[in-house]
């Protein structure tokens, strides 16, 4: 009866130094209840959101980082990387969280949920969405 | 004079403007989202490695391990600093400039 809408979330800045990661990773998480097609995309400073090895035991921060594994539990299975800004700060997916995603329908196989994707696919991914939220 | 640098290169023309500005007695620290600036590999490096050549350049510990920049994965030259590092360096320069 409800329609479905594709949904993409996309996430420009850095983590920790200020709240736009933590609180576009919350509401994407809240929102999952409702069963869109929910999609997120890292571009520019967004990438460093999930890379591998943070660790604020030094400072007084939530380390959020390891939510970023549930997303795959929530249904967010589609997480979009830019490939050049990972190149423009030296990195490449190795330096990322391994993020993963169960398949029901093929055994519960644990599959990649990043896809490194160039600044000209992303862009036509982006226009294929029905709505679309900046953090 | 010290400065301060809490934006990434690549978000804010903070830093690319703090070393134009910044002269050799003058020391520079990065610190929160400033301290990307300091990863080895990425476009900003050479900046970074030009200023070294005549100017001092310092990031935060605790700032880098929060992001998860090792310390193999810092530009050389750049020297690794705590709290209390941090506070030494503002007690010792008569001035601060916090490049927001």
């Amino acid at each position: 009866m409800s329609t479905t809408k594709k949904m993409m979330y996309i996430n420009r800045n850095a983590p920790h130094g200020t709240v736009y990661a933590l609180e576009g990773l919350e509401v994407v998480l809240a929102g999952a209840a409702f069963e869109q097609d929910v999609s997120m995309a890292f571009l520019g400073d967004g990438v460093f959101q999930i890379m591998q090895g943070q660790d604020t035991s030094d400072s007084d921060m939530k380390n959020f980082s390891p939510a970023y594994r549930a997303l795959g539990d929530y249904g967010v299975t589609k997480l979009y990387v830019e490939e050049e800004s990972l190149q423009q700060r030296g990195l490449t997916v190795d330096d990322l969280m391994p993020l993963v995603w169960e398949d029901e329908d093929d055994d519960y196989e644990e599959k990649p949920s990043i896809q490194v994707v160039p600044r000209s696919g992303l862009s036509q991914i982006i226009s294929e969405q029905d709505v679309l939220f900046n953090f | 004079m010290l400065h301060t640098v809490n934006k990434s290169p690549f978000s804010s023309d903070s830093l690319s403007l703090c070393l134009d500005y910044a002269s050799e007695q003058d020391v520079v620290v990065l610190i929160e989202d400033g301290v990307y600036a300091a990863m080895k590999g990425s476009n900003s490096e050479a900046m970074v490695l030009e200023s070294l050549a005549s100017k001092k350049l310092f990031a935060i510990g605790a700032d880098l391990k929060t992001r998860g920049i090792a310390e193999e994965k810092i530009i050389d030259g750049i020297q690794v600093v705590g709290y209390d590092g941090f506070v030494d360096l503002v007690a010792n320069n008569d001035k601060v400039q916090s490049w927001l």
